[in-house]
């Protein structure tokens, strides 16, 4: 397999970036390294391809921002909005991850090794996110549709306005957002969380110490008598 | 038979403060215990451009020919960083109205009507139809807080991409769509049940100030490859500093929405209460581009009230580079038109005044999805009477520009302009008619 190696030290973003755009014919199947990231924003953004890139360290803001087909690794810790918008592919960070990872993602597998601040999955449209620690406050405010796995942690609100994201949490949750509820364990959600354990390399983990969350959708239609709760 | 002298009556009268709309929204919060939501814009007068008017030609300063000499009236957008900016053939462009709010064949026909004379459309919140992408020869796509729709495909099909922090009719916050406007296709489009509520957040959920737009917008030209124009939206609150960091944070161009700029849907106090007209909004944001030395380089388009070409010249010689409508372009599609009275009637309103646009029923068939009522549009016929209406705008913009001696309409300037009254000339800077005095400015 080919592999182009970009340092960031030698080449500016532009390039690597407008490379990533090449044509699929150019790109599909072949590995691209990105060394020296020192935390650069915007690393492989709106890649459109079926190509492996691999970020040799720690990523900025928005790293695969937008990804569709391709599969990219942060081997350090990624920033803000990682992933965010993916439509499809795979983005795995190896480290930590910063605020609004996934945020407003439509499909895809988002997997965290470590840590994911606040915000994880906001608004996600469909993605599957899996996050190997925890995550912090108000992670997956107004989840739409896809399934937030967290083996560690919860902060405050989790699952704020929730409409149908499923969210899988194995450790303690500081609280429950506004018409977030714990729901039944069901057999199609069981194994959408055997799967995504088994993808996310995780399929040591017991599925059955895993609570399931929802949408009380007390909130779906405006009434007063819940308008403490908007 | 009493002899007794009549005793004077006095009229019944009725409270300044609590008017009948006052007492009847009064009546009407204490039965449903909810706010009143609305569509469109403020509706209560403000300081507008019909506070001030254009000198025109005399002795000191001479006009061009009427339909001889030559009145430019295009407009580029885009060039401060992008490699495609977009060419205008006139400076008025459509503001962003999402599908959902309004019909496929509404949308439809803002395309065709814009495209006919050469401007541009907007998406808005729920994502881009291919009815809007194949009928606007140039569409601005909305890059929201909700994301609903948004997609890198879309985003690359785009001919501009609008960031929308905020609109004039309700600086602040988010949007909202009720259940019974969320057709099939409107849930499938923003990934979201059929029927439910739809919130769209105040803020975006992957920045928060300016030193992360900047690289929010660095992200979408990389996306893009540096070929389109970013464009960054502000309701009109602080003019001066919203446009001043939108510069900083890259912004190739900034729209600027009054409190008159419409909305869908949103709360009644929201859209009376918070926010600032736009006449008191274009002179500092200008100041802020000519501090930064940016004016003309980062383009201002200013929308919110805009009806005839007197207002589209105003907005210019205040220093706006193009405007936006909205409203206006609703009304030449045939909303509120007279002819559907009775209709109305049955809605407990009257033609001009119907702005329940949240609740889908509407009977022009431009602000519902209800399958039957969208059939009242007629895209082709309904974008004739846009791009005609248009072609009004820009004529009437340079027949006043010829008056004042002005060979293209960005040729307009505030010396061209007085205020009728104080507040006029204190917003839009320019001197009270008849006299010196611009307050604030100079000295009486």
């Amino acid at each position: 397999m080919e592999t182009i190696t970009f340092d960031l030290d030698q080449h500016t973003l532009r390039e690597v970036n407008q490379y990533l755009h090449s044509d699929a014919a150019e790109l599909n199947g072949k590995t691209v390294t990105v060394a020296n990231p020192n935390g650069s924003h915007n690393i492989a953004v709106g890649l459109k391809s079926d190509v492996n890139v691999t970020i040799q360290g720690h990523a900025g803001y928005y790293a695969a921002g937008m990804n569709q087909l391709a599969n990219v690794v942060i081997e350090g810790s990624a920033g803000t909005g990682v992933a965010e918008n993916m439509m499809s592919g795979r983005v795995h960070v190896k480290g930590f991850a910063s605020n609004a990872a996934g945020a407003t993602a439509n499909g895809g597998l988002l997997v965290i090794d470590g840590d994911a601040g606040l915000r994880c999955g906001i608004s996600m449209k469909g993605v599957n996110i899996v996050v190997g620690g925890s995550v912090g406050s108000f992670s997956a405010f107004m989840a739409q549709a896809g399934n937030l796995v967290i083996l560690g942690d919860a902060g405050e609100a989790l699952g704020d306005s929730l409409y149908e994201a499923r969210i899988f949490v194995r450790g303690s949750i500081q609280s429950l957002g506004a018409d977030c509820e714990e729901k039944p364990m069901d057999a199609e959600s069981r194994q959408i969380l055997v799967n995504l354990l088994a993808e996310s390399g995780h399929q040591d983990a017991d599925p059955d110490s895993f609570t399931l969350l929802g949408s009380a959708r007390k909130l779906y239609n405006f009434h007063v008598d819940n308008a403490g709760d908007y | 038979m009493s002899d007794a002298p009549k005793i004077p009556q006095t009229e019944p009268r009725y409270s300044a403060t609590f008017d009948k709309n006052t007492a009847a929204e009064i009546r009407r919060a204490a039965a449903t215990g909810i706010y009143d939501i609305r569509g469109a814009g403020a509706k209560r007068k403000l300081p507008h451009f019909d506070d001030l008017l254009f000198l025109g030609a005399s002795i000191s300063r001479y006009p061009l020919e009427g339909y001889r000499e030559k009145c430019g009236t295009d407009v580029i957008l885009g060039n401060r960083f992008a490699k495609k900016p977009i060419h205008l053939k006139t400076p008025v462009t459509i503001a962003g109205m999402s599908f959902g709010a309004l019909s496929g064949p509404a949308k439809e026909a803002l395309g065709r009507g814009a495209s006919a004379v050469g401007t541009s459309t907007t998406t808005g919140d729920g994502g881009m139809t291919p009815e809007e992408r194949g009928q606007s020869s140039i569409l601005v796509y909305q890059y929201l807080p909700s994301r609903y729709g948004m997609n890198p495909d879309d985003l690359r099909k785009a001919d501009a991409i609008e960031v929308v922090i905020g609109q004039g009719a309700k600086p602040g916050g988010g949007g909202m769509l009720l259940g019974q406007k969320i057709s099939d296709r409107v849930a499938k489009m923003r990934c979201l049940p059929k029927g439910v509520d739809q919130r769209s957040a105040c803020r975006h959920p992957d920045w928060t100030g300016p030193d992360d737009l900047e690289i929010k917008i660095a992200e979408i030209r990389e996306i893009t490859d540096w070929e389109k124009p970013i464009y960054v939206k502000v309701g009109a609150t602080r003019p001066y500093f919203d446009v001043a960091l939108a510069v900083k944070a890259g912004a190739d161009v900034v729209v600027l929405d009054g409190m008159q700029g419409g909305t869908a849907a949103t709360q009644e106090v929201f859209i009376e209460h918070v926010g600032i007209p736009i006449l008191a909004a274009i002179r500092p944001a200008v100041q802020a581009l000519q501090d930064l030395g940016m004016h003309r380089k980062v383009q201002l388009i200013v929308s919110g009230g805009i009806r005839n070409g007197a207002d589209v010249a105003k907005a210019l010689a205040l220093g706006a580079d193009a405007v936006a409508i909205g409203t206006a372009a609703l009304i030449a599609l045939g909303d509120n038109d007279p002819h559907l009275e009775a209709e109305y009637n049955k809605l407990g309103t009257t033609a001009g005044a119907y702005d329940d646009w949240h609740e889908g029923k509407d009977p022009a068939g431009i602000t519902t999805q209800d399958p039957e009522l969208m059939k009242r549009v007629d895209p082709v016929k309904a974008g004739r009477r846009l791009a005609n209406y248009l072609s009004v705008l820009t004529m009437e913009a340079q027949v006043i520009a010829r008056a004042c001696g002005k060979s293209h309409l960005h040729n307009l300037e505030p010396e061209d302009l007085v205020a009728l009254t104080l507040e006029a000339s204190a917003m839009a800077k320019v001197p009270l008619a008849g006299t010196n005095w611009i307050p604030g400015v100079t000295q009486f």
